[in-house]
């Protein structure tokens, strides 16, 4: 008996990166804790070439592994996504780490690690696939939320977040079971084939409810409301690199890995699946609208904005159509940027204590480092989507696809939650130019940080003269997802 | 006929020894009782053709799980005629508990027979038995199916791994740990001093 090797070549991003982990973990125990700097910048170098060999791939869907792994444009444009939040995360950190004692090998290795789970998410093509993608992702990230373990404070966020994401994952594999009981496969091609079938009739109840248990257990790994109680205690009690890393990369992973188990195998089921999804859209938006504008901690506030964000991002998908999809890719693009050069600057509120998180602690910034201010203050805007900054842009393709798409009322309540949203961003830009200073930060040592602050706020401001390129790679690869 | 009558063998003495576990008096009989049973099933999986399973069950359960047990209930001195006390009083409970399972067992049994149509779409049937032994079977679907979630699965425990390293190891201060290259760089003047003592002296 021959037995044929699958085709690997779709996978050897996945390969290299899993390797190159591995031997990034071999090098940080042989050389201790003094080699964090150099494995951190290995890790970088390895995601960022990771990164190039996935954008050069070519843009036609390739499965593989028995159909369980797919590659295609779709996956192409959310793991460069994923990657280049990840390769920044990891130089974040790195300064972060040095200055409060924690250096430790095993930070980028997890960061590493949780990247490998977020790749096999994105490109999962079976329910299986999808499993072992979200607990590969989710082990790391506990981890790292309880990477300051002599904490209190971070080992309850480790603590929480892994409680509430095995309940998540219970829900996921629950669904993922009933699924498969009422359909016999676990494979989406095939369950998209034996769903469409169904057309007749409808589908069976089971399907449905294991439907609504998988899209409850991603909709906790997104953190969309209702099952968002967990984001804002982790976020807040997780070391803050590390908040600055949840808030993107694996929030992006999710949300493809819904996209895709939406639009692919229950794409014929899309009228039992929008109505949860509009739900979570509006609840979210208004929640985290509502609820941020009471906090004073930066990171809590920023955990509320990222729920807000979220919700913007499922009116996308919510509208049902490839412009709605197209629409959430350009968000999520512009929210990785934003959100980057915001918590880069979070990382710079450094006193001679330590990290301060408070709102008020940015008193009269303009005044004291006039750069810094600019450059939050620009970050603050565009997430309020404040016009021509690319904040704007993000929100304006996902209304306009939901209002395609028929959804008016959807639009307009979105709109309403981005007023309520834009009080608590204009809030810390008030604070920075018009209140009393309290007292410069320590100057950044590391060239790094203001290398990606001025990146990304050159990139938002001029988005509006250059939008094409990112609107056609995503055209392109919410074609790519609905063939 | 000779099957049947290994098989009425088989159960009987599964049935008959899972009933002296748990009526037996003395914990350690228990124990050598559910190994007598778990080999009896071991030659009910044979006589249904799960030849692997049947393997699994000796190698696994009564070489690792049935010994642990042994272990447990010999060096704990647990009382087990105190824990048996309230027997009487959960049986109608467990009683119910068991009914329950049996009538889920043949709600499952009777939605295979009531509605063939769901074999229709089952993804992977089990292979005849006459065409493979099931560890070809086995091991053609892990390691050759479904390799990338076999490899993605090691992946998942390395990252555990790591995962429970950074949340658990420290470096205790203090704790005399043996270094090889100190011990092989000792010499012989540094170990060791030799002192000429006069007689009717001492030291």
């Amino acid at each position: 008996m021959t037995t044929v090797l699958p085709n690997l070549v779709p996978a050897l991003p996945e390969m290299i990166m899993a390797v190159g982990a591995m031997a990034l973990l071999m090098l940080g125990v042989f050389r201790g804790n003094k080699s964090t700097g150099q494995v951190s910048w290995l890790a970088a170098v390895l995601m960022l070439v990771v990164m190039v060999i996935v954008a050069g791939a070519e843009n036609d869907k390739i499965a593989t592994f028995g159909d369980m792994f797919v590659v295609d444009g779709f996956t192409i444009f959310m793991k460069v996504l994923v990657l280049l939040a990840s390769a920044l995360a990891v130089l974040m950190s790195l300064p972060y780490l040095r200055a409060e004692n924690i250096e430790r090998f095993e930070y980028p290795i997890l960061i590493a690690l949780a990247t490998l789970g977020m790749m096999v998410m994105v490109s999962a093509n079976d329910l299986m696939t999808m499993y072992m993608g979200i607990e590969m992702q989710s082990l790391a990230l506990y981890v790292m939320a309880a990477f300051r373990r002599d904490t209190a404070q971070s080992t309850e966020a480790g603590l929480k977040y892994f409680v509430l994401g095995a309940l998540s994952s219970g829900m996921l594999l629950y669904g993922a079971s009933l699924v498969y009981g009422f359909t016999g496969t676990t494979n989406f091609t095939v369950l998209a084939n034996v769903l469409h079938g169904h057309e007749g009739h409808g589908p069976s109840l089971g399907v449905i409810f294991g439907l609504v248990f998988v899209a409850a257990g991603l909709a906790f790994k997104i953190s969309a409301v209702p099952f968002h109680m967990w984001t804002p205690d982790v976020y807040e009690g997780a070391p803050t690199p590390v908040t600055a890393f949840f808030a993107v990369a694996p929030k992006v992973a999710a949300l493809a890995l819904l996209t895709r188990t939406l639009f692919v195998p229950f794409g014929d089921m899309a009228g039992s699946w929008q109505q949860i999804v509009i739900f979570m859209a509006i609840a979210s938006m208004f929640w985290g609208s509502i609820a941020a504008v009471i906090q004073t901690n930066i990171k809590r506030l920023m955990a509320f904005s990222s729920i807000g964000h979220v919700g913007f991002a499922l009116v996308g998908i919510a509208a049902g159509s490839p412009a709605g999809i197209k629409a959430m890719l350009i968000y999520m693009a512009i929210y990785l940027v934003m959100n980057v050069g915001a918590f880069v600057c979070i990382l710079s509120m450094r006193r001679e204590q330590g990290l301060v998180d408070d709102i008020d602690e940015l008193a009269g910034l303009s005044r004291t480092q006039p750069a810094m201010a600019a450059a939050l203050a620009i970050f603050m805007l565009s997430l309020a989507g404040i016009p021509p900054l690319a904040g704007f842009f993000g929100k304006f393709y996902v209304f306009s696809a939901a209002i395609d798409a028929g959804y008016y009322t959807l639009a307009i309540l979105g709109v309403l939650a981005s007023v309520i949203g834009a009080y608590y961003y204009l809030r810390i830009v008030k604070i920075m130019y018009f209140d009393e200073p309290v007292g410069a930060f320590e100057p950044l040592k590391a060239p790094v940080m203001s290398m990606i602050m001025m990146a990304s706020a050159i990139f938002i401001v001029l988005f509006v003269f250059l939008p094409a390129p990112l609107r056609n790679t995503a055209e392109s690869a919410a074609q790519a997802l609905l063939h | 006929m000779i099957e049947s009558l290994c098989f009425y063998l088989f159960a009987a003495i599964t049935v008959l020894s899972g009933f002296m576990v748990i009526a037996s008096r003395n914990p350690v009989h228990s124990v050598l009782f559910l190994i007598l049973a778990f080999f009896n099933s071991a030659g009910l999986f044979v006589l249904l053709g799960a030849e692997f399973l049947a393997m699994i069950l000796v190698i696994v359960y009564v070489g690792a799980v049935a010994v642990l047990f042994l272990f447990v209930v010999m060096m704990l001195d647990i009382d087990f005629v105190e824990l048996r006390q309230g027997f009487l009083q959960y049986l109608p409970m467990g009683a119910l508990i068991g009914l329950i399972l049996v009538v889920e067992l043949m709600m499952v049994f009777g939605g295979w027979v009531l509605a063939p149509e769901m074999t229709a779409v089952v993804a992977s049937a089990t292979p005849d038995i006459a065409e493979t032994e099931n560890t070809r079977a086995l091991g053609q679907l892990i390691y050759t199916d479904y390799v990338f979630l076999f490899q993605c699965a090691g992946m998942v425990l390395l990252t555990a791994m790591i995962g429970a390293i950074v949340l658990t190891h420290r470096q205790r201060p203090g704790v005399k740990r043996q270094n090889i290259s100190k011990q092989v760089r000792r010499r012989r003047d540094e170990a060791y001093e030799l002192v000429d003592i006069k007689p009717g002296q001492g030291v």
